[in-house]
This record gives C-alpha cells, structure tokens and sequence, in this order.
C-alpha cells in the first residue's frame, strides 16, 4: 500500500486557511492512485506530529504544500514528522532544486519519501500560466498581455525570492507572453509600483502562495492600488494607471495544483499510473475561476 | 446469518475459529462447536451446519469480526464501540433487535445496528440531537463531508481545536459501513483513535511541556527563555487556562517533565492528549512575551462592588459566559449596560481605568 500524505500550513484564525488542501487531496483521492491520501498541518489537526499515525500504508509519500525550501521544509517538518536521519545535505540543493529523499519515521515504523515543496517544482510554472488563463477566462491568454510572479520575499529566507524567479525566468523563456517580472511584497521590485515595470497595458498578477488570506486578500490588493480598503473589494480586471490588472489571487488555489503534488510523488517513486494525465485533463476542464475575484 | 457465513466458517474451523466465547474446531473425531452456553463435540460436517444454524448471532459476529483487511486499530475501535470485550454476543444481539447499540466518542453519539447482511451500520450525529430522528437532521453519507462541518460552532465560529467542547449540531452521517465510521470520526477528532489505541496498549507516546518547548524553533524558540527549570508554576496556568473539560474534550497525559507532574486535574476526557498542541503552543509564546514584563504597583479608587464587578467580567469572559447573560439583567457583573456604565463612569478619554498611566516599558 502507498498512501500520499499533504503537509500544509493551516491557521488558528482563518478557516479557509485549509481548503485548498482538502481540495487538491479530494482530486487527487478521485485518481485512485493512492491507497490513502492525507492531510496534516502545522497549525489544525491532524499535527505533522500526529499525521503518519492516521496511516494504515508502510509507504508514504509526504508533499508539502509550501512555497519555497527553507525553515519549514528543512527544519519543521522533518523534525515534527520524526524522520530518521534527515540530513539537510541529502537534498543538495541550490534553494529551488530539492526533489526527495527516503527515512524511517520513528514513532510510527514507515518508509517515508519525503519531497521537496510544490512551489519548486517545474510543473508549478504551469500552474501559475493556468492561474492566468483562468482569471482572464481565456485559454489562449498570453499575446498583448504581461505577467508578474508575486512573492512575500524576506530577508530571513533567500530561498523565498529564488523560487519566484524560478518560474518567472521559466514562464518568460516560454515566449508567450508579452513580458514576465518577478515582484514582491518585502523586497525590490516592490509590487506596490506594479504598472511602472510594464509597457503593457494589460497585466495578470499571480501571488505565488498556498492560501489565500492576509497578504493575497488584504495586503497586495491595497499595495498594488486595485482599492483603497480591501474590504470593499476590487474589480477584475481593474484600472490602475491606464493598466489592466487581472489580479489571480493565491496560485495554490488553483485546481492544477493537484497535479504538482502527484509529480512530486512521482519524482519519489510513487506509481502514480495515468493520474498525471487524469488530474491535467480534469482540471483543465473547469470553467473560467469565478473565485479569483474574491475581493469582487 | 446467510449461507455464505456458514460456509465460510465451515471452512475456518480446519484451522480453529475463537471469537467472542465461539470455539468451532476440528478434533480427531469430528468438529467442536462451543458456546458460552453449551459444547457439542464429534460433529460430522451436516450437523456442524446445523448446530451452527442453529447459533446464528454467534456465526454472523465471528464473521464480521474476522476481517483481516483492516487495521488492527479500527478493528479494537469498532470493538469497543459495541462493547464487544465486556457484553455477551446475545446481550449485543438482543440490543440491535430492539433497535440499536449506542456508544460515545467525545460529542459524537454513534448508533449501532445490524445490516441485513450481518454486518454493523453505524448512524453518527451530535449527542445533543440523541432525542432527534436521523432523518429530521441534515442526512450525509460521505465521511469527507465531515471536514467542513466540523469548521465552526453553532455561531459560526470557526473551531481551530477540533476536540473542543462545540461540535456544531444539526447532522447526521447514516449508512456507514465501519471503515466510513472510522474515516468520519478521524475527520471530526482527528488521531484520537490511534492515541486511543496506544493508550489502551500501554504505548502512548507521551511528550512532557519541557521536552515539547525544548524542540521550539523560529519564532516560538522565544518559550525557553519562560521555561528554564525554576519552577513550574507558569506551566499549571498554562493547564489551567488551556487543558481544562470545558475547553477540550482531551485529557492531559502530558505533565511538567519526566519527573514532576502538574497539580492541576487533567481532565476526564475519553481521549488521551500525548503533548502541548499548537494552540498552546502558540499561547505559551505569547505568554512568554508578556510575562518578561516587571510587576507594578497602581492605585484605583474603585467602589467594593466595581471591584467585584471587575472579577466578574474576567470569569465570564474566561468562562465563555459572557454572551449568556441577558440583556436587562442588571444584577450580573458582566452585564453589557453594568459594564458599559462602569467604563463611562472610570475610564477616562483614553481609556484608561481611573485614569492612571499604564505606564508601559
């Protein structure tokens, strides 16, 4: 039996903190590829520190549903899980680049492949390109319009901005779109003078996070101008000097997503069948996000 | 009991079956078939079908209980909901006749009766709606259901501790097979089986407030400068305030460290809480943050009933009583136009009782 088990971050305060989560496991549980598929997190319950106990199967494949490497990936998880010999080093990676590594989890007796973080994973440039079409609600969204790639950035995680630009750098050599910045919320380029880095006039804004709460749905929308009091909400596209702004809200929020946490199982070894190609084509034929205007 | 029980039994006695005081073996000179009630030995293989016919309460629960795909876990889990270690297998069966078993797990009632195939099926509401029919309740059937129905209280609010006392009422999940049971109580009280589980085995792993604080990190590696071994009083606060009945329906296993326990009671709760979770974690911190500050000394003038008033609003407040209070009910502390008047009456225009700087470091 080969169970696949989500870690995530949760919240005490925010009860749509979760949902993506549970909806990129469901989808996944759909695919029947796993025998189990599960759901732990730092801050609701199942803990990291409970979650592999709630698993029946020997072999489990943990994703975190993260961003970037860092402080969580590395030290957290790995540390709540119990694994056996976690070895930063095992990853020998440049920030961006850890896929999997394989330990016991003490406690409970399993062979856990632990993966490296969706948010690094090449596929997730997909992801932020079907946020795009989504948003817009065109599939062929790309000529005449520019994209920006939004991160928190902070000083305490280098790591953080690495993973911004890795799909930046990757969606720009796609050729598909007018222009593509990375941009951020704590560091240069600011997020907050949005329309000063681009000529064009329409422009999609992807936040690269999990979830969406407090920065996806209170901070960016202020900073970057699309209205002066989140809560009053926002247009989309909105008008902000003489640009379009297709805000997308929190890329983990979008269905595809699912398919990156399979890949990364994947990549660690997990015999996923066809549930890639399922999960492609079944996301894919959602309808344009009514969601993504959350501030609407 | 149906033909296919008899014959898988049949089939099981070559290698013995005990179950629940059924013993069906084969001897040299026949089969055993053995009750609690009576033993018949020497049996050819027609009248082991025919004694065993004859004991169909016994056939069909040896059969739903020799399953051997599913975890041991679930197994005991669904065992002791029915009392299957303690009661007879005809005290059990005369109770699913009269319509159900009922057991408990923290808030949840779950109801026990018989498929017409022998096996259990299991209707799960809150056990505040015990008195109403299922069928009078939001009906679900799909355990993954559970995840947003659990999300928040009667009042909306959302539940970040799921084992708090406020399972939303409403609801039931009928029809569930007792995979779907387990699957759906893990939703609602996630881990409290297997911590139930080990507990019963003696191997709960309990992991005590120093050790728990010791392994903090980032922003909450702030709790050791709180937790330094010099005394342990700043802990049982902790419990007092967080670990108590009427805050979480589980019953505090973990104590100060290896060798001192907490004097605050842990609580009755059915399951067993292994160590500190985030929620007191988080709390921990902000106390940490507060309680660096210095001790002052301030000067109220304050009548002895606003005095009393004061006392009382903080254990309404602590005791989630606030909102109970009735609107013209004058009499109490904490009722909104006493407070309201006593704060027009001591607070001055920067909110200040008295009027007296705070003073803040």
């Amino acid at each position: 039996m080969q169970a696949l088990v989500i870690v995530a971050h949760g919240s005490h305060l925010n009860p749509d903190a979760s949902t993506p989560t549970y909806d990129h496991a469901d989808t996944i549980r759909e695919t029947g590829v796993f025998d189990e598929v599960r759901t732990g997190f730092w801050k609701e319950e199942p803990s990291f520190r409970e979650v592999l106990r709630t698993v029946e199967s020997d072999e489990v494949y943990v994703v975190p549903l993260f961003i970037s490497e860092g402080y969580f990936t590395e030290e957290v998880i790995p540390r709540e899980l119990r694994l056996d010999g976690w070895d930063l080093d095992e990853w020998d990676s440049d920030g961006t680049s850890a896929t999997h590594a394989t330990f016991e989890a003490t406690d409970v007796g399993k062979t856990v492949h632990y993966c490296g973080p969706v948010g690094t994973h090449d596929a997730m440039s997909d992801v932020i390109v079907r946020r795009a079409e989504s948003v817009t609600g065109d599939p062929d969204v790309g000529p005449g319009f520019a994209l920006a790639v939004v991160g928190h950035g902070t000083e305490r995680n280098e790591n953080s901005a690495k993973a911004v630009h890795l799909h930046a750098d990757r969606i720009a050599d796609m050729d598909r779109f007018e222009e593509v910045k990375a941009l951020f919320m704590d560091e240069d380029p600011e997020i907050d003078d949005v329309t000063e880095f681009f000529e064009t006039t329409d422009v999609v804004v992807v936040p690269l996070f999990v979830a969406d709460g407090y920065h996806t749905q209170e901070d960016i929308p202020e900073d970057m101008g699309l209205t002066d009091d989140y809560r009053t909400g926002w247009e989309t596209p909105a008008e902000v000097d003489g640009h379009r702004i297709w805000y997308a809200g929190a890329v983990g929020t979008e269905a595809l997503t699912a398919d990156v946490v399979i890949e990364r199982a994947a990549d660690a070894g997990a015999d996923v069948g066809s549930a890639i190609e399922d999960v492609r084509r079944r996301t894919g034929e959602a309808t344009p996000d009514t969601e993504a205007g959350a501030g609407d | 009991m149906n033909d296919e029980q008899l014959d898988a039994l049949v089939m099981a006695a070559e290698s013995g079956v005990a179950c629940d005081g059924l013993i069906v073996e084969r001897e040299a000179d026949g089969y055993r078939f053995e009750t609690p009630d009576a033993t018949h030995t020497g049996l050819s293989e027609p009248e082991l079908r025919t004694i065993a016919s004859e004991n169909p309460w016994f056939v069909s629960n040896w059969h739903v209980w020799n399953r051997t795909d599913r975890p041991d876990t679930e197994r005991a889990f669904l065992r002791h909901l029915e009392g299957a270690d303690e009661r007879s297998v005809p005290a059990r069966y005369e109770t699913f006749a009269d319509g159900a078993v009922v057991a408990s797990w923290g808030q949840l009632r779950i109801d026990i009766g018989l498929a017409s195939d022998g096996n259990r099926t299991y209707t799960v509401r809150n056990e505040a709606d015990g008195d109403r029919r299922p069928e009078s309740l939001d009906v679900l059937t799909d355990p993954l259901d559970a995840r947003e129905l659990i999300k928040t209280d009667d009042r909306g609010r959302y539940r970040p501790l799921k084992t708090a006392p406020t399972l939303p009422t409403g609801w039931a999940f009928v029809d569930l097979d007792g995979r779907s049971l387990a699957e759906t109580v893990e939703y609602v009280y996630p881990a409290t089986i297997a911590n139930w589980y080990l507990e019963r085995r003696g191997e709960l792993d309990v992991s005590n407030w120093r050790e728990t604080m010791e392994r903090q990190s980032g922003i909450y590696g702030v709790i050791k400068t709180w937790d330094r071994g010099e005394g342990h009083e700043h802990v049982e606060w902790v419990a007092e305030a967080c670990c108590a009945d009427s805050q979480c329906l589980k019953r505090r296993e973990w104590q100060y460290d290896d060798d001192t326990d907490l004097a605050v009671d842990g609580g009755d709760g059915q399951f067993p809480c292994r160590e500190p979770c985030s929620l007191v974690v988080t709390a921990a911190r902000k106390w940490t943050q507060l309680e660096a500050e210095r001790e002052r000394t301030y000067e109220f003038d304050l009548t002895p009933s606003e005095k009393a008033q004061i006392e009382a609003i903080i254990d309404a407040v602590a005791d989630g009583e606030a909102d109970d209070i009735r609107e013209a009910d004058i009499y109490e502390g904490a009722n909104r136009y006493r407070t309201r008047f006593l704060r027009a009456k001591r607070f001055d225009e920067e909110g200040r009782l008295c009027g007296v700087p705070t003073g803040e470091d």
